[in-house]
C-alpha cells in the first residue's frame, strides 16, 4: 500500500482523481452555519468550514475580520467574553460542542491552543510541562518526566533546556516561550492545536523555528493557524481560509488560493492591495 | 458669517513664548521643589522624632532596670510597690495570643474572599462588595473593641463555659475580623494584577476555574498575598483599642487563652491613662514596651517588603 502525503492527496484531488476512502482524511472540525455576537456586533456571520485531520488550515484576513474570533469559538474560549451570544453548530468530530451540555474542559482537553504572546506560567520549564498532566490525574513522577521530555523534543526545544528544567520560563527568550507554551500543549497529547497568530510577537528566526515544528507537528495532529502573514499561510498550510467582515470568502487548498484566488477580493487582499 | 481675520497675525510659537518670559511662572517653578522638599522633610524628621525619643527613654529606662530581667523576665508586675517586676515576655505572649487567633481568622476567609472577587465575582458584586470591605476597614476601632466586649464575649461565653469576661479568644477574632479587610483587598489586588494571558492558558489545558485559581492565580500572587498577610500582622500587633477594651490587664506568661490577658498596647494605654508620676520608672517602662512594640512592627514591614521583592514569580 502506498502511503500518501498530505500534498499527494491534494494533487490527486486537483487532477480530479477519487482517492479511496482508506486515505481519505477524518473531518475534524465542521462548523455549519456559525454566527457569532458580541453583544450588537455581528462578529462572524454564517460560517460554513471543514477542516480535516492531520492538515494545517491557514485562516488569513485583516484585523477585526474575525479571524481570533472564529479560532477562539473552536475551543470556546471566546465565551470569557462577557455578552458572546452564538448561533449554529460546531461539529467536532462529529459532536456539536456549542451544545450546553458538551463539557468545555473536555474539548479543550482534545484540543490545545497557542495563544499570540507567549504565555507561559510563572513556574519552572518542568512544571509549565507537567502542568497538564498533573490536573488532569497523573501524578506518577516518572510518568511525567518522560511526558515532560517528549513534549519538550516535540516542540524542538529539549536541547536548549534540558539543563534548566528548575529554572523559571520566564528567563527564557520570546521565540523559546513560544515553543515552551507549544510543548506545554503537545504534554497532554491533543487532537487538535489551534494557534492564534502564534509568531506575531516573534523575531524572524523564532518565526522561521516555528514554522517548521508546524510542519513537523501535522505528522500527529491536525493544526488550525490563524495568521497575518500571507507567506507565513502559503509556506505552512494545506488549506486556506480568506475571512472578510465576518464572512469566509474564499476556502482552498493554500496553492490555489494563492495562485488563482476565485473572488477578487481574496486577490485584492493577496496582493496586498488592502488589509 | 465671515470669520474676521485678526489685524495682527500671532502663530502659536509666539503665544508660547510670550508666556514664557513671565517672570511669575520662571518663580513658581524655582519655589515648589523646594516647598515639596520640605514637606517631605517634615515626615522624615517626625519619624526620626519619635524614634529618638523612643530609643532616649528606653536607654533612660535601662538605667533602672536591668536588660537581662527585662529580656527575659517572666512576671511583669510593675505596680507592686515593694518589688517591682519589668520581665517583658507576659505581655509580649499576650500581644502574640491576640495576633496568633486573629491570623487563624483572618488568613483563611480573607484569601477565600480574594479568590471570590477576583476569579468567580461578577463585575458588578465586585463594584458592591469592595466598597462594603473598605467601609469595614474604616470603622474605628474603639467601636471594633465594644463590639469585642459586649457582644462577642457573651456569645462566646454560651459556648465555651469557662470563659472569663476578659480573655485573648474573643480580641482575638475581633482583631481578626479588623485586619480581614486588609488581607482581602490587597490580596485581591495581587491576584487581580495576574495577567489574563495565564489564566487563558491555563483554561486552554481544560482546567477548571477552581484549578486556575488555585494552582495558577494563587502562587503568581503569592508575594503580594504573603505581603498582605504580613503586613496585617503588624497591624494585630500594634492593635490597642480592641485588646484594651476586651482584653483586660493582667498580663500572664501562659498560653490560656479563656482567661485574661493584657498586650504590649494595652499596658501602655492603662499606665498612660492611669496617673504614674513623670520619671518614675513606670514612666520609663511604656518607652521600652513602645520600642519593643516598634521593632515588632518594623521587624513586619521589613519581612513584607522582602518577600514581596524576593518571592516575586516574574511574569
Amino acid at each position: 500500500m502506498v502511503k500518501l502525503s498530505v500534498k499527494d492527496v491534494y494533487v490527486a484531488k486537483g487532477q480530479n482523481l477519487k482517492v479511496v476512502s482508506k486515505e481519505e482524511k477524518q473531518t475534524v472540525y465542521h462548523s455549519k452555519k456559525l454566527n457569532l455576537w458580541y453583544g450588537e456586533h455581528h462578529a462572524l456571520k454564517d460560517i460554513d468550514l471543514e477542516m480535516k485531520e492531520n492538515e494545517v488550515t491557514a485562516i488569513i484576513g485583516p484585523s477585526g475580520c474575525g479571524k481570533s474570533t472564529y479560532i477562539k469559538t473552536l475551543n470556546r474560549m471566546v465565551e470569557l467574553v462577557p455578552s458572546v451570544c452564538t448561533q449554529g453548530e460546531i461539529l467536532y468530530r462529529e459532536r456539536n460542542i456549542l451544545d450546553n451540555k458538551y463539557q468545555v474542559e473536555e474539548l479543550r482537553t482534545k484540543v490545545g491552543m497557542v495563544f499570540q504572546k507567549p504565555n507561559p506560567f510563572p513556574k519552572s520549564i518542568y512544571d509549565n510541562i507537567a502542568y497538564g498532566p498533573r490536573i488532569h490525574g497523573i501524578k506518577n513522577k516518572k510518568v511525567l518526566d518522560e511526558i515532560v521530555e517528549k513534549s519538550l523534543r516535540g516542540a524542538a526545544i529539549w536541547d536548549e533546556v534540558k539543563d534548566r528544567l528548575n529554572q523559571n520560563a520566564y528567563g527564557l527568550s520570546g521565540g523559546q516561550q513560544q515553543r515552551i507554551c507549544i510543548a506545554r500543549c503537545l504534554a497532554i497529547e491533543p487532537d487538535v492545536i489551534l494557534m492564534d497568530e502564534p509568531t506575531s510577537a516573534l523575531d524572524p528566526i523564532s518565526t522561521l523555528k516555528v514554522e517548521e515544528l508546524v510542519q513537523e507537528l501535522k505528522e500527529n495532529f491536525s493544526i488550525i493557524i490563524v495568521t497575518h502573514n500571507m507567506q507565513q499561510a502559503a509556506r505552512i498550510s494545506d488549506k486556506t481560509a480568506f475571512f472578510l467582515n465576518g464572512e469566509v470568502i474564499e476556502y482552498e487548498a493554500t496553492n490555489h488560493i494563492f495562485s488563482t484566488p476565485t473572488d477578487k477580493r481574496t486577490e485584492d487582499y493577496i496582493s496586498g492591495r488592502f488589509g | 458669517m465671515v470669520m474676521k481675520q485678526p489685524a495682527e497675525k500671532l502663530s502659536v510659537q509666539e503665544l508660547i513664548a510670550q508666556s514664557r518670559s513671565k517672570r511669575s511662572k520662571k518663580v513658581v517653578e524655582k519655589i515648589m521643589p523646594i516647598l515639596l522638599f520640605i514637606t517631605a522633610l517634615i515626615s522624615v524628621l517626625t519619624t526620626f522624632g519619635i524614634v529618638f525619643t523612643l530609643i532616649f527613654e528606653t536607654i533612660e529606662f535601662f538605667t533602672k532596670v536591668s536588660v537581662i530581667d527585662f529580656l527575659f523576665g517572666t512576671e511583669w508586675l510593675p505596680f507592686s510597690g515593694k518589688e517591682p517586676m519589668y520581665g517583658i515576655l507576659p505581655l509580649i505572649l499576650g500581644t502574640l495570643k491576640v495576633t496568633f487567633i486573629a491570623v487563624l481568622v483572618a488568613v483563611p476567609l480573607g484569601i477565600a474572599a480574594a479568590i471570590f472577587l477576583s476569579e468567580y465575582a461578577s463585575d458588578r458584586t465586585r463594584r458592591l462588595i469592595k466598597p462594603v470591605l473598605e467601609v469595614l476597614a474604616g470603622i474605628p476601632t474603639i467601636v471594633y473593641g465594644f463590639f469585642a466586649l459586649t457582644f462577642v464575649t457573651p456569645v462566646l461565653q454560651e459556648i465555651i463555659p469557662g470563659l472569663k469576661i476578659f480573655n485573648a479568644l474573643s480580641p482575638g477574632i475581633v482583631v481578626g475580623i479588623m485586619i480581614l479587610p486588609m488581607i482581602a483587598s490587597l490580596s485581591e489586588d495581587a491576584m487581580t494584577s495576574v495577567p489574563n494571558a495565564m489564566r487563558e492558558g491555563a483554561l486552554a489545558l481544560g482546567s477548571t476555574k477552581l484549578e486556575v485559581a488555585i494552582k495558577i492565580v494563587l502562587p503568581a500572587a503569592l508575594s503580594g498575598i504573603l505581603a498582605s498577610v504580613v503586613l496585617a500582622v503588624s497591624r494585630a500587633i500594634g492593635e490597642t483599642m480592641i485588646v484594651s477594651l476586651a482584653g483586660g490587664a493582667t498580663p500572664k506568661f501562659d498560653f490560656n487563652v479563656t482567661d485574661s490577658i493584657q498586650t504590649m498596647t494595652a499596658y501602655i494605654v492603662q499606665v498612660s491613662t492611669g496617673d504614674a508620676g513623670y520619671g518614675t520608672t513606670i514612666y520609663y517602662s511604656i518607652y521600652s514596651v513602645g520600642f519593643t512594640l516598634f521593632l515588632f512592627t518594623l521587624l513586619m514591614n521589613l519581612l513584607a517588603h522582602f518577600i514581596s521583592k524576593r518571592f516575586r514569580e516574574e511574569y
